[in-house]
């Protein structure tokens, strides 16, 4: 018992560090450049602004493509990748690049389906107005989609959060790493269930939280 | 040269059996301040058509003109122009829900780049229009229907629009609210000289509001006339079909069971004015020797001229019934003999 808590004082607070790390921003990567691919998905299959099949469909393709790797292949496969970019990628930045490729096309689709949710006829009367679709996205799409936004980031993240202990696991670190070292290489079981209440505790908040931004923004 | 110009117009959807023709060939036009109604039954591909006029559907043949302006062809900053030209009333509102009011309104500004440090006059100005001004800062959620509905108004006369375009605009309301949209509707067309073009299936309303209607069935139009006509003497099928329903002598059943029960025939009829009937039942009751009961009348106003709507029950011998049934069919515009 007196090791378990050793074991936790000497290694949680960094491990907790460099989870946050990984899914905070791989998380964020993917929002933003998921929201992208999920305008362009959107915009490209709507009559309304510009009816493109093949656009649609090439980014699909990608997306479904990136989607089909099991994760822990995905980040066998993006080793090298990780090197170029990070310098080592057994480090908690170097894991936060397979994480954010990962959570990409991920974000993507939930984004899309937000948008495409958004009631056509609403769309249909902003169009009526005449505005460029700049204005018809600040003003109509995205605060219509903002909640299921808000959801789908929440869903990322804790996609994530269990990603991140895969990554962990060939050198990323981060707390799933921590259950791995000690709790099941070293048998301190102590420390594995330990890993496992935060993470408990963790998605709860992430949800709670997540669910209390998206229900301020919405107003129907 | 008309205000809107519909040429010829035919809008096919491609569907995996066979290809759905919502708008067939329709011509029409449509003169500058006038309220031109578009009234069928559901399905009948109006409101395909009425999204012809400002671009939101784009026509598979045929050609569209607004002021001069060719739709069909516009680029695209020339069809931005001209929708806000054109405001756009629609049955279910189509407000954002997730903005407020003040900031619905100001969407339709900023898009015809409407300054904006003098936007939140012209939203006081638009919401005081519509009865409105307090609300400004309130959610759609917060409305009820008809007050989300004069915020679809308040919107779609934010750019002081020539024309106005409303699709089934009173259709989700109560009798009562739908009233309060037409009075409102009129009064914008009155006062700011506005051509209003307005869809739908309640010929309540276009008792009320048109001054010239088109009826439409499968795509096509079947009839144009005054709105007047239209209800005085409907010469398509679909017109006598509509207005037969609006204008229909209801009897109650318990009546309608008695008469059963008596030879005779009831007979539904229809004038163009607001003279009484009684001295021409007086002048064929006497002449032919058939009783005339009179069960139910009632006078319509429509653009102020008045339609009189009688249901009679003649019995009698069969000769002097038929006999009397002539007479009422050369003294009266529309006599219809109904089954019981």
């Amino acid at each position: 018992m007196s090791e378990t808590i050793q074991i936790l004082q000497q290694n949680l607070g960094q491990a907790l560090w460099e989870t946050t790390e990984m899914v905070v921003i791989s998380g964020v990567i993917g929002v933003v450049f998921g929201t992208l691919l999920g305008i362009i998905l959107y915009y490209f299959s709507n009559p309304l602004f510009s009816l493109k099949p093949w656009v649609n469909n090439t980014f699909g393709f990608i997306i479904n493509a990136i989607r089909s790797f099991p994760f822990l292949i995905l980040m066998v496969v993006l080793i090298p990748l990780a090197k170029i970019l990070t310098g080592d990628p057994y480090t908690p930045m170097g894991g936060t690049v397979s994480l954010a490729i990962a959570a990409i096309p991920f974000y993507a689709r939930l984004a899309e389906g937000a948008f495409t949710d958004v009631d056509a006829g609403i769309v249909e009367a902003a169009c009526s107005t005449g505005a460029k679709f700049g204005l018809i996205f600040r003003q109509v799409l995205f605060p219509e989609a903002l909640p299921a936004l808000i959801r789908g980031f929440v869903l990322t993240l804790i996609s994530l959060l269990g990603y991140s202990a895969m990554v962990g696991t060939i050198g990323a670190g981060g707390i799933g790493n921590l259950a791995i070292q000690y709790g099941y290489n070293r048998y301190e079981t102590g420390v594995l269930i330990a890993v496992i209440i935060i993470l408990v505790v963790i998605v709860q908040l992430i949800q709670w939280i997540g669910d209390k931004f998206a229900s301020h923004f919405t107003h129907a | 040269m008309s205000q809107i110009e519909i040429k010829n117009v035919s809008v096919t959807f491609k569907a995996k059996q066979k290809d759905i023709h919502a708008v067939s060939g329709v011509s029409l036009s449509i003169q500058k301040g006038e309220v031109f109604g578009i009234v069928g039954l559901s399905g009948a591909g109006k409101s395909t058509l009425v999204r012809t006029i400002n671009g939101l559907q784009q026509p598979t043949t045929g050609e569209v003109t607004v002021d001069g302006v060719n739709i069909t062809k516009a680029s695209k900053p020339q069809l931005a122009a001209a929708r806000q030209k054109m405001g756009f009333i629609f049955q279910n509102f189509n407000l954002v829900n997730n903005r407020t009011i003040a900031q619905n309104i100001g969407f339709a500004l900023t898009a015809a780049n409407y300054q904006k440090d003098q936007q939140a006059q012209r939203i006081e100005e638009l919401l005081g229009m519509v009865g409105l001004a307090d609300r400004k800062d309130n959610y759609p959620e917060q409305l009820s229907g008809g007050q989300k509905q004069r915020v679809g108004i308040a919107r779609a006369l934010a750019n002081n629009p020539d024309i106005l375009l409303c699709d089934e605009a009173t259709s989700a309301l109560d009798t009562e609210t739908a009233e309060e949209i037409v009075t409102i509707l009129k009064d914008i067309n009155t006062r700011l000289h506005i051509t209003i073009v307005f869809i739908t299936h309640q010929l309540e309303v276009a008792k009320s509001l048109f001054n010239r209607v088109a009826v439409m069935e499968d795509g096509r139009i079947v009839e144009q006339t005054t709105v007047y006509d239209l209800f005085a003497d409907p010469k398509s099928q679909m017109g006598q079909r509509l207005v037969g329903t609006f204008l229909d002598t209801k009897l109650p059943d318990e009546v309608l069971f008695k008469l059963k029960q008596l030879s005779g025939q009831l007979l539904s009829l229809r004038y163009q004015g607001e003279d009484s009937l009684d001295p021409i039942i007086t002048k064929i009751a006497k002449a032919t020797g058939v009783e005339v009961n009179i069960l139910q009348g009632r006078i319509e106003y429509i653009q102020n001229k008045a339609i009189g709507i009688l249901a009679v029950f003649l019995t009698g011998d069969a000769p002097n019934i038929t006999q009397a049934i002539t007479a009422f069919k050369q003294a009266v515009d529309q006599v219809s003999e109904v089954a019981l």
